[in-house]
């Protein structure tokens, strides 16, 4: 059995590397996709455009519109004169956010009155509006404090633990490990048994004395092999070229990469036994793999969604290699954490392959 | 005779274009994979950005630690579970809530320590120490952002209720116009449109023309009296209308389903639709034209089309945050100018100093696509 | 229609730029095609023929030379491979080329009818193209290229996929249009139809090696070709010596003869050819030269000498388990595809050391049968047993017994042809000493040592069919399945083909071989011949041509009229 099993390794990493498509998926789409989704995927503000309208006479109200444009946050695109040219303003999205500094402001901050601050933002992007108020916020609040009357009771000490800037490259990266190499393994597999349909050397194969297990080994192997090179590469261009941390045991991070990409796999094997040409292949990759990276928590947090959906997620590999994956990138994950959410992985996993070999001998009818 | 000459070639092209038409539609309606492309695709798309995907968060995890409680202490966690952001769990000391944190339990801590009733009437006040989860950035900043309205909401009611202490001398006012009540569906099913228009136009024209190619039938098109402009005309056709039709689809989705409001006028919605779809096809076609294979097109059309409609776009993700030369590479994306057009038209109305500038984009886009597709396809096989 | 169409090609010249340095596909070809007949346009794939075509529809641009279409308004061009959509109907396809024609107006339904009447297709409008037998679908294609009366028509292999009685149909079609003073150019693979056209162009590597009368290719051959009778030899090890021996061209099988075409020169003796106990009742005597035989003469004088000779022995080949049980017996076989019956209730057996061809058109069950007794399909009812075995339930080691060669030679194209034999013998559960020993063998026996590097997607068809051959012998099965085994294949390739199979006959190996090229049912022992599912006749070659001659023919019926009779009793029985 293992001799035959060989053979089939050995050809189907002949296939892999000498097929031009194969390669490009290998060795070009990585490569791209590791170069540009950080820089992409991201959801911090900077150089937010802001037109400042200052009705206050006083020296606080400049004071506070020069701590607006002194951070980087922000880029002062206009100064405005009435509160009529805020609407427009904001419509053309000439600016995303409005300073509105009342004609009272140093008045009612000499007198102890609460001082208003209006802070008008562009809901089109809620996401954007919502980050930028913080910001804005932020800003004000500081700028209360230093100059409240009497002291206030209670200050928030904050601070982000495991990424303290709240950088979002460090938060995305571990998430991009994780897309790359369920896309390659994925892709490849879905696609090779497809090819071999196509070619004719699918029914080749069966006649010779492989079972369908073998088969499923046979192209289960070089897969899992080739994710785990190319996790590797990942990994080690996170820590050199991205500078990512990694405080967590990469032992612990191989426990999940495995698991993954052998759910994966058997997704992939799944989607092949179905397909029968490589171009149906591909589709069914993607309505498989869109899914799979929206609902991880990549993008937006699992606890964020409906009820329901989140008890979908529980069938999504990449959920829990996620957990695994930031957790000892960025915080040291302790083993029993990693091992609750590796058996997860291994029942999907164990599952996906079960039913690709069963649907693969059902298609041979 | 009869017609003259003129008329009547005009006619007989007519009645190509008919016919090459009706071919397309019954082949899209009889494959499945181009069922798939126009059909599933799409609803998966809205179901999973619809449903599935917000970027606002609620009911964050929160391990609010209370070293020793008091009537204060009592009124500050009181804010925390009425505020609607947070699903708070207490504890009495600060380990198993750092475990927790660690677990991606919790999304945050937030410690109130033994001091803390007795500092509050200090000078100096009592500190609350907040840590939030810095793995995912993004739910870290709306963390420390909601724990500061709690918190400020906590000093006002203090404030009025006399318990000492003065509420925030200055008093930010936000304010967020078209979206007052921070629905980030309101944004993004408006930008799906963009995406699954690229779906069908770009991904089924490019397989519906490679597919000719793949199955040798191009040959038999060639040898005919059909022109490459008609052939061409004719696979667009019926691309454009499914994609139209998809628009429809989603507008009625968007407003009644999601209840995303819908401030602009139809019509703009309509023409702005009109030149992306131009600008898609147009992308469709050419990169078919150079695979003449359709698993190849397909996979160009997701690297090029799919993939950087979904994240050069401003769709889902900040574009303005990015470094400049990913901002660069973005105005080469048809699908920056429609989503800026469409998240105008849907929440803010017909703000002509944004459809303007964008659809002249979309519109110099389209041509160069559609021109350069035509100018590619030969009339013979090499 | 004055004066008749007339298609000039003056030095045609047409280069590709492929991966290995540019690729002559035709070189200066001149010649002229008249109206009022069929044109036919032979040779073997690669040749150039669908290179020709498309340089004179226009499809192409020769690189030099011209093309002189004269008194031609209406060309009709019917590419090769099913131009038609297999997603729309019969009916939607005719009106996308009526449409695409501009035939419009009363003309239209009048011209649909007609098309519709004399290809039989009226009944089917409403069918998809992709669910028409080849043969409809053919006549398909036909009707949407005549959809304006041409004045000349270009077909590109119109009867490749095609069964012998649509063939025919289509044959008279086009007769018809060309009766009515149209030019036809018909390009084809199969030698009897080159020698029913009027006139034929021979293509060999790019360059028109004859034009004019297939009566007139035949003439070098006069004198040349015999039939060697020698009952009391095996004509299999005649046939292989006479392969290697000087001055013969060619020696193949024709039932209880050999066929022989001879070098110029005196003619040759019974002594050259038989040793001495097998002379006994031996007879040679001359007769007619085929246009077949003339191809293979003209393609031997300038093909490259054939890299093994063919002499090889017969290799030693592992015996079957169980002796006692025939190596193929197959009892009521019956496989239902939902309310499709693709196999009704057949049975035959096949002995130890036979060539047992399965015969028909497209869908008459012949790979579903193969599928069957490869244990790659379960039997809906009956059994199908390999020496005494049923695949589909025994383990998968039992398939070790069979080599199999699908029709399209499934190799993996990206593999080296040693890559591939590697594959094929490790997953045979080969290892060690013997895996390097078989593949030495196969290798050396199938001339494949030179090649063993080439990339086997590169290279052509001929050596790919050698290859698949030999990746199916290397594990020395018992039983050998041909699938369709030389589609594509230029004559001259098939001869060595049929060579080594009988060699492996000999040697005790069993074959079976399903095809529908009704020539190559002459090599076979034994003939079952399949018509929807069911077994209509079973026998020699021989014994059916005679016993299903068609009435009235005095001369020697071919395999093709027998299969003809056959065919149109059975629908007669079915009337």
């Amino acid at each position: 059995m293992w001799r035959r099993i060989v053979a089939l390794v050995v050809k189907e990493f002949l296939a892999v590397l000498k097929d031009r498509k194969s390669r490009a998926v290998l060795l070009v789409l990585p490569f791209l996709q590791l170069g540009v989704f950080p820089f992409a995927t991201t959801f911090e503000v900077t150089g937010i455009r802001l037109a400042v309208l200052n009705e206050d006479a006083g020296a606080e109200g400049r004071e506070l519109v020069s701590r607006f444009t002194a951070t980087p946050t922000f880029r002062a695109v206009a100064t405005l004169t009435h509160s009529s040219e805020i609407a427009p303003m904001i419509d053309s999205r000439r600016a995303e956010l409005v300073l509105h500094v009342g004609k009272t402001f140093s008045r009612a901050l000499k007198t102890g009155a609460s001082a208003p601050v209006q802070l008008i933002a562009d809901g089109r992007n809620s996401n954007t509006a919502l980050i930028t108020l913080a910001y804005a916020g932020e800003i004000v609040g500081a700028f209360g404090r230093e100059h409240a009357r009497a002291p206030l009771p209670a200050a928030l000490v904050d601070r982000a633990w495991f990424n303290p800037n709240l950088g979002s490259l460090w938060s995305i990266l571990p998430g991009i490990l994780a897309i790359i190499i369920s896309v390659a393994t994925t892709s490849i597999t879905a696609f090779s048994l497809a090819r071999e349909k196509e070619v004719g050397t699918f029914q080749q194969l069966l006649v010779t004395p492989l079972r369908p297990v073998e088969i499923v080994i046979g192209k289960t192997l070089p897969a899992l092999a080739i994710g785990l090179g190319e996790s590797a590469v990942i990994v080690a261009a996170m820590v050199l070229l991205y500078r990512m941390p990694l405080v967590g045991r990469v032992g612990l991070l191989y426990v999940g990469i495995p698991l993954f990409l052998l759910a994966n796999i058997g997704m992939g094997l799944m989607v092949s036994s179905v397909a029968r040409t490589q171009q149906q292949a591909l589709l069914g990759a993607f309505l498989f793999l869109l899914p799979e990276v929206i609902l991880s928590g990549f993008a937006t947090p699992i606890g964020n969604m409906p009820d329901w959906i989140q008890t979908l997620t529980y069938v999504n590999p990449m959920r829990y290699f996620l957990v695994i994956s930031q957790g000892v990138f960025l915080k040291d994950l302790p083993a029993d954490a990693v091992l609750a959410q590796a058996w997860p992985m291994a029942l999907i996993a164990l599952g996906s392959l079960t039913v690709a070999g069963w649907l693969f001998r059902r298609r041979l009818y | 005779m009869t017609a003259p000459p003129a008329r009547e070639a005009r006619l007989a092209g007519l009645r190509r274009l008919r016919g090459l038409m009706r071919k397309e539609a019954v082949q899209i309606v009889r494959d499945p994979s181009s069922i798939i492309i126009a059909f599933v695709l799409p609803a998966l798309l809205l179901f999973l950005f619809g449903f599935a995907v917000t970027l606002d968060a609620r009911n964050l995890g929160v391990a609010v630690v209370v070293e020793s409680p008091t009537e204060e202490t009592a009124s500050f966690t009181a804010f925390f579970q009425g505020s609607g952001y947070f699903a708070p769990r207490f504890y009495t000391e600060r380990k198993p809530a750092e475990a927790a944190l660690l677990r991606g339990e919790v999304q945050g801590v937030v410690v109130l320590a033994q001091a803390f009733p007795e500092a509050l009437a200090r000078e100096g006040g009592a500190a609350i120490q907040v840590i939030a989860d810095g793995t995912d950035a993004n739910t870290g900043n709306l963390f420390l952002g909601y724990v500061n309205n709690v918190w400020r909401d906590w000093l006002a009611y203090r404030a009025l209720a006399g318990a000492g202490g003065a509420a925030e001398p200055v008093r930010a006012e936000p304010r967020i116009w078209f979206n007052p009540e921070v629905e980030s569906h309101h944004f993004l099913v408006p930008g799906l449109l963009a995406i699954i228009m690229t779906i069908t136009g770009a991904l089924l024209t490019a397989l519906l023309v490679a597919r000719e190619y793949d199955r040798g039938t191009i040959e038999g098109l060639l040898a005919t009296r059909a022109r490459i402009g008609e052939i061409l005309i004719g696979k667009l056709v019926p691309t454009f209308l499914l994609g139209m039709g998809g628009v429809a689809v989603n507008t009625a989705m968007a407003v009644w389903l999601f209840g995303v409001p819908f401030r602009g006028s139809f019509w703009v919605l309509a023409g702005a639709s009109a030149l992306f779809m131009a600008a898609a096809l147009g992308m469709g076609l050419l990169i078919s034209t150079l695979a003449k294979n359709q698993f190849v097109a397909g996979q160009v059309t997701i690297m090029v089309g799919f993939m950087p409609a979904f994240l050069l776009s401003d769709f889902v993700f900040n574009l303005a945050g990015t470094p400049g030369w990913v901002q660069a590479i973005s105005y080469a994306i048809a699908a920056r100018y429609f989503i800026a057009i469409l998240k105008t038209v849907f929440l803010a109305g017909d703000v002509w100093a944004v459809i303007l500038p964008n659809s002249l984009a979309l519109f110099a886009m389209a041509a160069v696509l559609l021109a350069l597709a035509r100018a590619l396809t030969r009339r013979r096989l090499e | 229609m004055a004066g008749g169409a007339t298609i000039e090609l003056v030095g045609l010249t047409k280069r590709f730029s492929g991966a290995r340095g540019g690729v002559a596909a035709l070189r200066s070809v001149s010649a002229r095609i008249e109206p009022g007949r069929i044109t036919g346009l032979v040779g073997s794939d690669g040749a150039g023929k669908t290179t020709l075509m498309r340089v004179i529809a226009g499809l192409m641009a020769a690189d030099e030379g011209e093309v002189r279409v004269e008194n031609a308004a209406e060309v009709g061009y019917m590419p090769q491979s099913f131009a038609t959509y297999e997603d729309l109907t019969v009916a939607d396809n005719l009106a996308l080329y009526a449409d695409l024609e501009g035939v419009a107006g009363a003309a239209r339904r009048a011209r649909l009818d007609e098309l519709l009447a004399f290809t039989g297709l009226g009944p089917f409008q409403a069918r998809l193209a992709g669910r028409l037998s080849g043969g409809m679908r053919q006549k398909l294609a036909l009707a949407c290229a005549l959809m304006r009366p041409p004045d000349a028509l270009l077909l590109d292999e119109p009867s490749v996929g095609v069964d012998p009685l649509s063939r025919r149909e289509l044959w008279e079609i086009v007769s018809g249009l060309a009766a009515k003073g149209a030019l036809v150019l018909w390009s084809t693979a199969y030698l009897d139809e080159a020698e029913r056209c009027a006139a034929v162009l021979v293509l060999h590597q790019g360059r028109l090696v004859y034009a004019g009368p297939p009566g007139s290719f035949t003439g070098p051959l006069a004198g040349r070709t015999f039939a060697l009778y020698a009952p009391a030899a095996s004509l299999r090890a005649v046939q292989r010596r006479a392969g290697v021996q000087p001055g013969i061209v060619d020696a193949v099988r024709r039932e209880r003869a050999l066929r022989l075409v001879v070098a110029e020169g005196p003619a040759p003796k019974l002594a050259d050819l038989l040793a001495e106990d097998e002379r006994a009742g031996a007879a040679l005597e001359p007769v007619r030269p085929t246009f077949e035989d003339a191809l293979v003469a003209a393609l031997r004088s300038t093909a490259e000498p054939s890299p093994t000779p063919l002499l090889a022995a017969p290799a030693p080949i592992a015996d079957l388990d169980r002796p006692t049980a025939r190596p193929v017996e197959v009892a009521n076989l019956t496989r239902r595809f939902d309310s499709f019956v693709a196999v009704d209730s057949v049975s035959f057996a096949v002995e130890r050391g036979e060539i047992f061809g399965l015969l028909g058109p497209n869908g008459a069950g012949k790979s579903t049968i193969f599928k069957v007794l490869c244990g790659l399909l379960p039997p809906s009812g009956g059994t199908a047993l390999i020496a005494g075995i049923d695949l589909s339930r025994a383990r998968a080691a039992a398939r070790e017994r069979i080599g199999y060669m699908s029709q399209r030679f499934s190799l993996y194209g990206e593999l080296s042809v040693g890559q591939n034999l590697a594959f094929f013998a490790g997953v045979y559960g080969l290892s060690g000493r013997r895996k390097r020993e078989r593949i030495a063998a196969v290798s050396a026996e199938f001339g494949l040592r030179a090649l063993e590097d080439e990339r086997a997607g590169a290279l052509p068809l001929g050596h790919r069919q050698r290859l698949a051959l030999a990746a199916a012998l290397l594990h020395e099965p018992a039983i050998l399945f041909l699938d369709e085994p030389t589609s594509g294949v230029d004559p001259v390739t098939r001869r060595e083909f049929w060579l080594r199979i009988n060699a492996l006959a000999e040697a005790g190996v069993t074959v079976m071989v399903s095809t529908h090229f009704l020539e190559e049912a002459e090599y076979c022992d034994r003939l079952a011949i399949l018509y929807e599912g069911r077994l209509i006749a079973l026998g020699s070659a021989a014994d059916l041509k005679r016993a299903h001659a068609p009435p009235g023919t005095t001369a020697p019926p071919g395999i093709e009229d027998a299969f003809i009779a056959l065919i149109r009793a059975q629908a007669r029985a079915a009337a």
